[in-house]
């Protein structure tokens, strides 16, 4: 708006505190608008300042080291590290096919009736509060898998390491399925807006020269936004990285690394949930700050990264604020 | 493919109609009036109500809306007016990468703010955190509604010798009033369903609290402790508790998109 002269047609006796209010306006906008970048900083100088102490008394083996003992004040996160990198991954295999097709279904399938409807559903999903999907996920998701999943699974793969142990309910599975049904609305929504940001013209070109509408999306519509959707996977995985209370429901909070799904696990988020009011030393608080710093850098890498990747294919726009 | 595309869609539909469900059924039938106006009663016996988790919940939320509605709003206005600068680009991928953020760690800074230096959890530490959480998310709706806003709306404004900020408050913002009304409604929606944060702040309280400088119990804690805890009478509790704090939100969340679609046709 600054190319209009509207200014100098004002009222030429005002025009001056018409100028100072302007600049006051502005200011104050700016101050609200400065707490954004102030935010950021104060919660890496609040993790930093309280993880201080561990930091100085364990150095860089707190990441490799997997012994957590409060009372003889020796910590290592390895076994969340482990957990949360792990329960993740297994977010995203399951989440991914799932939220992509959503979003290919939405812009090149769906009837126009259907669009909205499911496009609404499916941000429902983002609605609901996480500690709801980890009742469901106690009450209903461990009892199904226990009963309907995991002995015909163990049956047919139980040779595999990843199948190891007896299945108790609370485990590694139970923890990436209950992610994986949280994330897949992020995804999705996300991905649905770089695919509708994809010029028709693309898809038309594909079609005009004999393709198939799934050949088309395949060859034209997919690779044209691949920047986006890998963002919007990687945004996924933000979210699954952080989730505290669901995976802390439904993990089993156990200090120990184990590559059988049907383990108990734990991740960053879970164990500072579950510790960190009882952490009665200051250096039992500390070691639960590092984790909080550490989970804090990652996660903002992981989202900084998806978005400027998502900002290459719809510059600007606040992409997935739907689902935020 | 197109099989598998249709199929997989449908199965991410299916969890959702799974999970609300599956809320309907397990909770319905211990929601009573009792529920709604008892306190909890002490572990083992049966009956007691959430009174104190549903009030709690509106305090918690109602003080962070208070805290956050102003600075969240008034940094989308920014966006919207002046964010098309180095700042503009900078504040806004803060708030995207703000809005990533693990809601835990949030709560850390609460306690680190409030609950050490005065002594105590309180309602108040929760309602920053749940605040913190707000602002990033309420700067990005707010800035895409009030950018939905006709510029010949503004220029007309100008023209009249209306200065800027009177344009800005008077024409702009009033004009995307609703909208912006609509993101606010969305993101208390989606800070009342919230735990993580206010697991170290609030802590949650068994007796009836309305002081904010006291521990105060909410719905999504009630439903942590009675989901976790050992006994039938709290799971029944628990399941109830989600039904109603699932209505909560998505009483809100509908109602917010449903004014948002009156007022500007088909939303994106």
């Amino acid at each position: 708006m600054t190319s209009l002269p509207v200014e100098g047609l004002a009222r030429p006796q005002s025009l001056h505190a018409t100028d100072r209010s302007d600049r006051i306006y502005r200011r104050v906008l700016t101050g609200f608008a400065l707490g954004m970048p102030l935010l950021i900083l104060i919660i890496l100088g609040v993790l930093f300042v309280d993880a201080l102490p561990a930091l100085k008394r364990f150095g860089p083996s707190f990441l490799w080291t997997s012994t957590w003992d409060p009372v003889a004040e020796v910590y290592g996160a390895a076994p969340m590290i482990f957990g949360t990198l792990a329960s993740s991954l297994l977010a995203l295999l399951i989440a991914v096919p799932l939220a992509i097709s959503v979003a290919i279904f939405l812009t090149e399938f769906s009837p126009r009736w259907l669009r909205q409807p499911v496009a609404f559903l499916v941000e429902l999903l983002a609605a609901i509060p996480s500690v709801v999907y980890g009742l469901w996920g106690i009450f209903v998701l461990i009892p199904f898998l226990r009963g309907y999943v995991v002995p015909p699974l163990k049956a047919v793969f139980g040779w595999t390491p990843f199948l190891q142990g007896v299945f108790y309910g609370n485990s590694l599975l139970a923890g990436g399925i209950i992610l994986a049904i949280m994330i897949v609305p992020h995804i999705a929504a996300v991905s649905r807006e770089v695919l509708l940001a994809v010029p028709v013209s693309q898809r038309e070109a594909a079609l005009a020269m004999g393709a198939t509408r799934w050949e088309a999306v395949r060859s034209a519509v997919l690779p044209y936004g691949r920047a986006g959707l890998i963002g919007a996977i990687i945004l996924g995985l933000g979210r699954a990285l952080g989730e505290t209370m669901a995976v802390t429901m439904v993990i089993g909070n156990r200090h120990d690394i184990s590559i059988s799904l049907l383990q108990p696990a734990y991740t960053m988020a879970a164990a500072i949930a579950n510790e960190f009011s009882e952490a009665t030393t200051a250096t039992y608080q500390s070691a639960l700050m590092e984790v909080g710093l550490i989970l804090f850098v990652i996660t903002v890498a992981v989202n900084a990264i998806a978005r400027i990747l998502i900002w290459r294919v719809a510059r600007g726009a606040a992409v997935g604020s739907a689902a935020l | 493919m197109t099989v598998v595309v249709v199929l997989f869609s449908f199965v991410a539909v299916l969890a959702l109609v799974l999970i609300l469900g599956n809320l309907v059924v397990k909770g319905a039938s211990s929601i009573d009036w009792a529920f709604f106006t008892r306190n909890p009663v002490p572990a083992g016996q049966s009956g007691g109500g959430v009174a104190n988790a549903i009030v709690g919940t509106g305090i918690i939320v109602g003080l962070a809306a208070l805290i956050g509605v102003p600075i969240g709003v008034g940094a989308g206005m920014y966006l919207a007016e002046y964010g098309s600068g180095r700042l503009g680009f900078l504040v806004r991928f803060i708030a995207d990468v703000l809005n990533g953020t693990p809601s835990i760690v949030v709560g850390i800074v609460g306690w680190t703010f409030i609950v050490k230096p005065t002594r105590g959890y309180s309602a108040l530490a929760g309602s920053v955190a749940l605040a913190i959480l707000m602002i990033p998310m309420l700067a990005r709706t707010t800035e895409e509604m009030v950018r939905l806003v006709p510029h010949s709306l503004r220029e007309a404004a100008l023209a009249l010798g209306y200065p800027r900020w009177r344009t800005s408050l008077k024409i702009v913002a009033r004009t995307a009033l609703g909208g912006i009304v609509t993101g606010c409604l969305v993101g208390i929606a989606r800070v009342a369903g919230e735990t993580a944060p206010l697991l170290f702040t609030a802590l949650g309280n068994l007796n009836f609290s309305v002081d904010i400088t006291q521990p105060i119990q909410t719905l999504s804690l009630q439903i942590y402790v009675y989901a976790t805890g050992p006994f039938e009478e709290w799971h029944r509790l628990a399941w109830a508790s989600a039904l109603v704090l699932m209505a909560l939100v998505l009483v809100i969340s509908i109602a917010a998109r449903w004014v948002t679609r009156q007022r500007y046709g088909r939303f994106r």
